[in-house]
């Protein structure tokens, strides 16, 4: 084997005092050769980006190397060596990609200019061959139009071409290291699908060694040639891609690979309740933004025409890409924002222009789980206060909905005792399950959950996952679940709706979308999905 | 693996409590020393009676335009001879300047905290409906907008022109042009905090807007507003002073600061003192309210701290 590109032995790295562990990363050692994709797994707070920044030189004071730690790019020790060696080392020997290539790039400077920037700083070409060097890296990250991308802004850009730019400033001095930190978290899963492909291209045709972080094994099954896990800044388990996602040794990893949901829907053993009332139905739903300036102005349509119609007991989920309109569905639903035209008939009742006197009664009928569990709950109120606003609303005693919320913390597996805590005391998945016990008090007919397991780690996602099916089935509850994750999808749907740019281009139970995509776009998604060739729960399966 | 299947009940992991608001506001030392020469100003304006015997508006043409440190003599209602000292020397009318800047202290601080006041409680209200209702956010920023280009001193010589000069008049003249401010301040925060998904959540549960707007909304306003109305009394004490400098505001028989250097104006070369020991205590006034300003704007909205 040839000598590795990048080799940490015994990296450890302090955080501040206070924390909740002395070390955010632990005695790590791993290498890197040249050619390989190595794919550095673990769940938010186990210190992956800790180790691609403190290898960049780029880890802010408060997080100190420890001394004994080694991290050697081609030989020479990074922790030793100056802040002028390594800026020369960054772009000539190493590169990064960042996860949000909007905020990555400088919005003010044009695409060229930014990438030109790094050759003028590191060679002494001449402005004319920086330039035809610069397009034809552009091309070579298969941008169209490379003179126009030249003199583009970021904005001007999709989240997939600025990546690709960012690709472009990284890989333009051909570097033996590309550290990639979540470069496909932040794009659309076609999108994601054609810049891993990039990725691996460029990497094999320059044999450059990469670092991939990621928290996705769908990306981990699609990209890696060995896979390393973190657990809390320890490395648990190393070994290659196929032999430690089929035969994981450490308990850490099997939880990890079995909380991945499977892209093939499972067999159903609920009866499909066709018999059951229909709660929610909605009819050539309409949405249009329009800008009415003094200039008169444009108008977007983010939903146009969508119907679908969604039983007692049964869930609905509606997937697509961002912009595709299924999150301005939800808000129509719930009446977060007006729908333009169409219908929405409650039980019967059209809710889509009821002016909002009339609708405050039908309110609690709708209730909605939101993505960010950070952002959903008033960081200045108690739980217990959250919870019992909405029964109070409605004439409630404080005493009764006190009592109702300490069952439903229970419900949802959490100490009712805490009910008296803020917010910024729980975890993310804990105050998602506060969001949906807050849902629960108000004993909705149907629960909208818009992505609300997307911002969760894995195992918390199942966790989430699974106490939403229990609680659906327990109260027999309608759900609107929205997702852009078509594993979680199909886990969790009875009927699914696939959205593009604000319609609906196929709509089914969910076996049969999944098992026989008819729309073209239904089976681009899917063909894009990461990790698609390897079944998770067969694995898991195999291994429980 | 247990951590996924297991349905045992999970209490919140507790963190570590950051010291709390008033305890950081004490190690601030900006919101210590501003805090500290404000009390003293305010303690100096409260005693005004005890600190000086002497009364503020009272005329004695036989000592005008005295140096400070000036001794003369007086009778007092019943005929008994008393010993004064003029600390900081006499006005062009004889009134005493020491006692006048003594008591002038009153008014400035008045003006500073009604202003404040009035001007944060008048904005808040107008910026929550700016800013959640999209409707009338467009004709209210307007007028805010128009209100904002009238000058401070044009509306007090217009009230003064219509209703008298007074120290109501001079707060309401001065509170007018800063209501836009606090407006567009608390409206940027209701605009952002509007679309937190809390709001929208306390929204779905059937909360009344006007509850969503008391509970989830006006509580994230507090810390920025606290902080602007210290910058809005800073600079209504001065505006105070240069309205009763030029004759627009309080009626000179008053005596507040600006009126003192208003009427030394005339003798400044020979007499000096007529204006800087009140432009002194002026000066020292609304340095500490800034400083006050600035350590309370550094600890409740770090944020604001970089914007600014």
């Amino acid at each position: 084997m040839a000598a590795p590109v990048l080799e940490l032995k015994n990296l450890s790295i302090g955080l501040p005092k206070g924390s909740d562990r002395p070390n955010a990363v632990n005695d790590v050692s791993l290498t890197v050769a040249p050619g390989e994709i190595v794919c550095l797994v673990g769940e938010s707070g186990s210190g992956k980006s800790v180790i691609a920044f403190s290898t960049m030189g780029l880890l802010p004071k408060n997080l100190p190397v420890r001394d004994g730690s080694r991290i050697a790019l081609q030989g020479e020790d990074l922790v030793k060596v100056s802040e002028a060696r390594l800026r020369e080392l960054r772009c000539t020997r190493m590169g990064m990609i960042f996860q949000e290539p909007m905020t990555a790039l400088n919005p003010v400077m044009r695409c060229g200019a930014q990438i030109d920037e790094v050759l003028a700083e590191h060679t002494k070409s001449t402005p004319a061959e920086r330039r035809a060097r610069i397009i034809s890296m552009i091309e070579q990250v298969h941008l169209p139009d490379p003179e126009r991308m030249y003199q583009s802004y970021p904005h001007q850009l999709s989240g997939g071409q600025r990546q690709r730019i960012m690709i472009a400033m990284a890989l333009i001095l051909e570097p033996a290291l590309l550290i990639a930190d979540e470069p496909t978290t932040a794009l659309d899963v076609t999108t994601q699908a054609q810049t891993l492909k990039l990725i691996k291209e460029l990497q094999t045709q320059r044999g450059t060694g990469v670092l991939f972080i990621t928290h996705d094994f769908g990306v981990v099954a699609e990209i890696a040639d060995r896979v390393a896990v973190l657990k809390h800044g320890v490395l648990v388990e190393m070994g290659p891609t196929e032999v430690l996602l089929k035969n994981p040794q450490h308990d850490y990893t099997r939880m990890l690979i079995a909380s991945v949901p499977s892209h093939e829907p499972p067999e159903r053993t609920r009866p499909v309740p066709t018999h059951e009332p229909v709660v929610l139905q909605a009819d050539k739903l309409v949405k249009t933004y329009g800008h009415r300036g003094l200039f008169g102005g444009q108008k977007v349509a983010a939903v146009r025409d969508v119907a679908f119609e969604i039983r007692r007991g049964e869930t609905l989920g509606i997937v697509g890409e961002s912009g595709s309109g299924k999150s301005t569905v939800a808000r129509c639903v719930a009446r977060l924002i007006d729908p333009t035209e169409g219908s929405i008939l409650l039980s019967g009742t059209d809710i889509a222009t009821m002016p909002a006197g009339q609708l405050r009664g039908l309110r609690r009928k709708i209730q909605i789980i939101f993505q960010d569990p950070y952002r959903s709950l008033n960081p200045r109120r108690t739980v217990g206060q959250s919870i019992v606003e909405g029964p109070m609303n409605y004439g409630q005693s404080a005493n009764d909905a006190l009592a109702r919320a300490r069952k439903l913390m229970e419900l949802v597996r959490l100490d009712p005792d805490s009910l008296d805590r803020f917010p910024h005391q729980f975890s993310g998945g804990q105050r998602q399950r506060i969001c949906i016990a807050r849902a629960l008090a108000m004993e909705p007919e149907l629960l909208i959950a818009d992505e609300a397991v997307s911002a969760l780690d894995v195992s918390v996602q199942a966790q989430v996952l699974r106490l939403l099916g229990d609680i659906r089935d327990k109260l027999n509850l309608a759900m609107l679940f929205i997702t852009h994750d078509l594993r979680v999808a199909a886990q969790v749907c009875d009927d699914v709706a696939v959205m593009s740019k604000g319609q609906i281009v196929e709509y089914g139970p969910v076996q049969q979308v999944f098992g026989a995509p008819k729309h073209e776009y239904t089976r681009a998604l899917f063909e894009a999905a990461p990790g698609r060739h390897f079944d998770f729960a067969k694995a898991a399966a195999g291994f429980a | 693996m247990s951590s996924v299947l297991n349905p045992t009940i999970e209490a919140p992991d507790v963190k570590v409590a950051k010291p709390g608001v008033f305890k950081r506001l004490l190690r601030n030392p900006s919101v210590l020393i501003g805090g500290a020469l404000l009390l003293l100003i305010a303690l100096m304006g409260l005693c005004a009676p005890l600190l000086s015997a002497i009364d503020p508006a009272g005329i004695d043409p036989s000592n005008r335009n005295m140096m400070p440190g000036h001794e003369s003599t007086v009778r007092d209602d019943d005929g008994n001879k008393i010993q004064r000292v003029a600390i900081m020397g006499t006005d062009s009318l004889g009134r005493d300047i020491y006692s006048r800047v003594v008591w002038g202290a009153r008014v400035s601080l008045t003006v500073g905290l009604a202003v404040a006041a009035v001007s944060v409680a008048i904005g808040l209200l107008i910026g929550l409906v700016a800013g959640y209702f999209r409707a009338l956010d467009g004709v209210i920023m307007r007028i805010m907008d128009g209100l904002m280009a009238v000058p401070a001193i044009l509306v007090a010589i217009a009230l003064v022109s219509l209703s008298g000069a007074s120290l109501t008049t001079v707060i309401v003249a001065i509170a007018i042009p800063e209501i836009p401010r606090v407006v567009r301040l608390v409206r940027s925060i209701v605009l952002s905090i509007r679309e937190e998904p809390y709001v929208e959540a306390a929204i779905s549960v059937g909360t009344p807007t006007p509850k969503v707007l008391w509970r989830h909304v006006l509580p994230n306003t507090i810390a920025p507003l606290i902080v602007q109305a210290t910058f809005i009394a800073g600079s209504a004490i001065l505006l105070e002073a240069a309205l009763s400098f030029l004759g627009v505001g309080i009626p000179p028989e008053i005596p507040t600061w600006g009126n003192i250097m208003a009427e030394g104006r005339s003798v400044f070369q020979i007499l000096p003192h007529n204006i800087l020991y009140p432009a002194a205590f002026l000066t020292v006034t609304v340095l500490a309210v800034n400083m006050l300003g600035d350590g309370l704007r550094d600890t409740l909205d770090p944020r604001m701290a970089k914007r600014v």
